[in-house]
Order: C-alpha cells, then structure tokens, then sequence
C-alpha cells in the first residue's frame, strides 16, 4: 500500500523540528530511519498531517563521551553504532545486542533514537537502555531527561510529549570488571524477538557485587525487574537458573501468532538464565 | 527548512549509476515507485512495500537500503546505484556471471535487490565467511532457490 498524502517538512535544525512538532500539536510524525514509521505510513497504520524528516540533523548523529556517560544523538545508525569503538569500548551491551537489530539492509538507515521513540516491546535497543538503567534525552521548549526505566508507557506508547523530540540516549559508561551478555529467541535472525535477555552483572570472588537483568518482548515494554536480593549470592550457574525462574514466574507476558504466554515464560526462564550466566563467566571480579 | 504540499508533485533530480535524472513526486511517493514509474528504471521491484521483503533494496550514498522505505521527496540530490548500474551493456559484472553460473536465481523477483545487497556487502566486507554472507542475505527472502545457490554465487565472487 501506499501512505495517505502528507505534507513533507524537513527540519535543518533541532529547533526547527520543535518548532514544526508544536505546529501540528500531535499530527505530525518524527521521520529519522524510516524502518518502522516508513512501514506504518505505508500500511495507513498512521495517517499524520505531516511527516518532519530529521535526517539532515547532523548535530545528533554524533556519539559523545562525558563524565560516566556515552551520549548517542538520536539520530546515529544502527551500523555506524555498530562500528563506533566508543561504543564497543564503553557499551558493550549494546554492541552486543546490535547484529540482533534487523537486518544489513535496515541497520544502514535504522537509528538508534527512532528504535526508542518507535516503542516496539521486542526491540532490543530500547532493552538495553533499560536494563543499564539509561536515560532518553527530549527536547521541546526545554530540554528533560527521563530515565528508560520510565519511559516506556506500553506498545508503542512513551512519555514522550507531541510536542518534544528524542535528541540522544545517555547510556551509563561500563564498569570496570562487569561482565555482559544479550541473546534472544526469534523466528529467524534479525526479525521481532519473540523474547530478548540482557544482563549486566559485577562479582568479587565469586559473589554478585551488582546484578541488572532485562527482558523483551515479553511484556508490554522491555522491563528490568528488581534483582537487588541476589547480590552476594554465587556467581554461578545454579544463581543464573534461580534468577531466572524467578522473575518468569513474576512476568505477565504478552500472547501473539509468535508465542502464548506460557511460551515466553518458558524463553524468559531458558534464554534468562542463559544471558545471566554468560554475564557471570564474563565478570572479571 | 524545506516544506513540500501534499497535494502537489515536486521536482526530484538524483544520480542514478552515475547519471542526472529528473522527475515528478509527491511528498508520499516511495523511491521505489519513484524509480520504476516517474524514472522508468524497472529493475528494482517492489514486494512487501513495509521493509521485510528485500526486494527493492538499492544503494543510496554508499548504503544498501530500503527503497520502500525512503520517500523520493528525501533522496533529492542523492545518488543512487540500482541493478541496471551492474552490467556493462550485454557483458554481465562478475556477480550477476555468478549468479547466472550458479543458478541463483529462478523467477527472479528477489535478484535485484539482492545483487544491490551482496554489491554493497563485498565492498565493506571484502572476505566475508558463509556465516556472514547468510546473515547478511538474512535481510531478503526468495521464494525459489532455498538460498544455497545465492551463498554459493556470493561467496565465489568473494574469492575472486
């Protein structure tokens, strides 16, 4: 199909696209990669007044390194994250999770800002975000910051504001020793997760000194259950599996033509534990 | 800032295998449909129009992309590589031989956007593994070969 007609803007600056979001109050869609709203805006899932392409927002598609933060401006590719030893260096999770991102062919125009404000409950960027407790960086009149663990509302659905613009993703700087690990089930290589794992783990002799754990597409929005309770416990297999068990018996999971509920239970327990425990044996603590 | 009307049809001049074109798009027309209707380049085809398919993926400032997905309004100035960029007149580039050698292809549909793609891979990617090459054809279905021919046609030109 093709998309209802659509008035084109195309923003030079970010104040310029801030001005045109307060414009049409709502009725307009943000265009960076294009490899989701591209989609929707062919099958007339959306019918926006207008579309304000942010491409030539050059400004955001640099990757910065401040304090304990890498900063990716909304605007950088998925395969340009991909190559950026800033990122591979300082992110590891991320690098990680990133073949798992569509496709060679997407991950060229994909934006990591665009996988964020597009909200899908599987995508692995926002996961990352949340499971390493980053934060989304908005921009109307003001600019605000509002923690990943917060931003997400539900399928498709942030906290974001009509009238403000994802500008960059603060991602929290590795930690020295940390071991992490990403994986996930999905009917072939790069399509939707039916179920995603992040972990992010710290140990000393091996105990758990700090634990984070993620999971997507499981639930309406990737989630980061509180895990705090396993620090001290061994760093080993036997944890990984109990962790695991028991936050999929904790979960609510979503149920489509990819997987019942009980499926993602059972990937939450299996690929889990598999992600926890990879996180472990890479711990240099 | 630049604001085109939805209504109306606005002039797009791009670089197609190295040569100025000129058309006509509304702000809504896909590259795609841009290419094949208003530039009679009918070599990239258009399948699932949502991304999934592969079918239409050209090269556009040194990327294989998406060309459903992309707005011609946005590629004006642009330059852009498609299947028709491949041959030399009649004499066939090394991986359409391949192609054609190995038997890669049966009815077609899939091949040009997937030409683009490997053309694409091999230049960033000059001695990729098996492994690799399906990953990166992960991006593409055909219908037809099962893809063991594709591989194989792909990975004989990268020991060239």
């Amino acid at each position: 199909m093709k998309p209802v007609a659509f008035e084109y803007c195309r923003a030079d600056t970010p104040d310029e696209a801030v001005a045109l979001l307060a414009e049409f109050g709502g009725d307009a869609s943000v265009l960076a990669g294009g490899m989701s709203l591209g989609a929707m805006l062919n099958m007339r899932l959306v019918r926006p007044r207008a579309v304000i392409d942010v491409n030539r927002l050059t400004a955001l598609a640099e990757i910065k390194q401040r304090d304990g933060i890498v900063e990716t401006g909304a605007l950088v590719r998925q395969a340009d994250a991909l190559e950026s030893d800033l990122v591979v260096r300082e992110v590891p999770l991320l690098a990680l999770a990133l073949p798992h991102v569509g496709h060679f062919q997407t991950r060229s125009r994909g934006t990591l800002g665009g996988s964020v404000a597009h909200a899908d409950p599987s995508a692995e960027i926002p996961l990352c975000l949340v499971t390493l407790g980053g934060s989304v960086v908005l921009r109307s009149r003001h600019v605000r910051r509002v923690p990943a663990r917060e931003f997400f509302a539900g399928v498709l659905t942030t906290a974001r504001q009509p009238d403000e613009l994802v500008v960059g993703l603060e991602w929290p700087r590795r930690r020295a020793g940390a071991g992490y690990a990403f994986d996930e089930i999905a009917q072939r290589h790069g399509d939707f997760a039916i179920t995603a794992a992040a972990a992010a783990a710290e140990t000393n002799g091996g105990k758990i000194t700090a634990l984070a754990f993620g999971l997507g597409g499981v639930e309406d929005r990737p989630i980061a259950p509180d895990v705090a309770r396993f620090v001290g416990a061994p760093a080993n297999d036997t944890t990984a599996r109990q962790i695991a068990a028991e936050i999929a018996d904790r979960v609510t999971p979503i149920e489509d033509l990819q997987g019942t509920a009980a499926y993602r239970r059972q990937l939450a327990r299996v690929v889990g534990a598999r992600v926890i425990a990879q996180a472990f044996a890479r711990c240099s603590g | 800032m630049l604001r085109l009307k939805p209504d109306a049809r606005h002039r797009v001049t791009v670089t197609v295998n190295g040569k100025r074109m000129s058309g006509f798009a509304e702000p809504r027309t896909l590259l795609a449909d841009f290419l094949r209707h208003e530039l009679k380049l009918f070599g990239t085809h258009v399948g699932c129009e949502h991304g999934v398919c592969g079918a239409c993926t050209v090269i556009i400032d040194g990327r294989a992309v998406r060309s459903c997905l992309r707005y011609a309004v946005q590629v004006d100035g642009g330059d852009i590589r498609t299947v028709e960029g491949l041959a030399d007149g009649d004499k066939l580039n090394a991986l359409q031989d391949a192609f054609s050698r190995h038997g890669a292809l049966q009815c077609g549909f899939c091949t040009a956007g997937i030409l683009m793609s490997a053309t694409q891979y091999l230049k960033e990617n000059q001695k990729p593994t098996e492994v690799e090459v399906r990953d990166m054809l992960s991006g593409h279905i055909c219908r037809c070969t099962g893809y063991e021919q594709i591989v194989r046609a792909i990975m004989d030109v990268a020991a060239q």
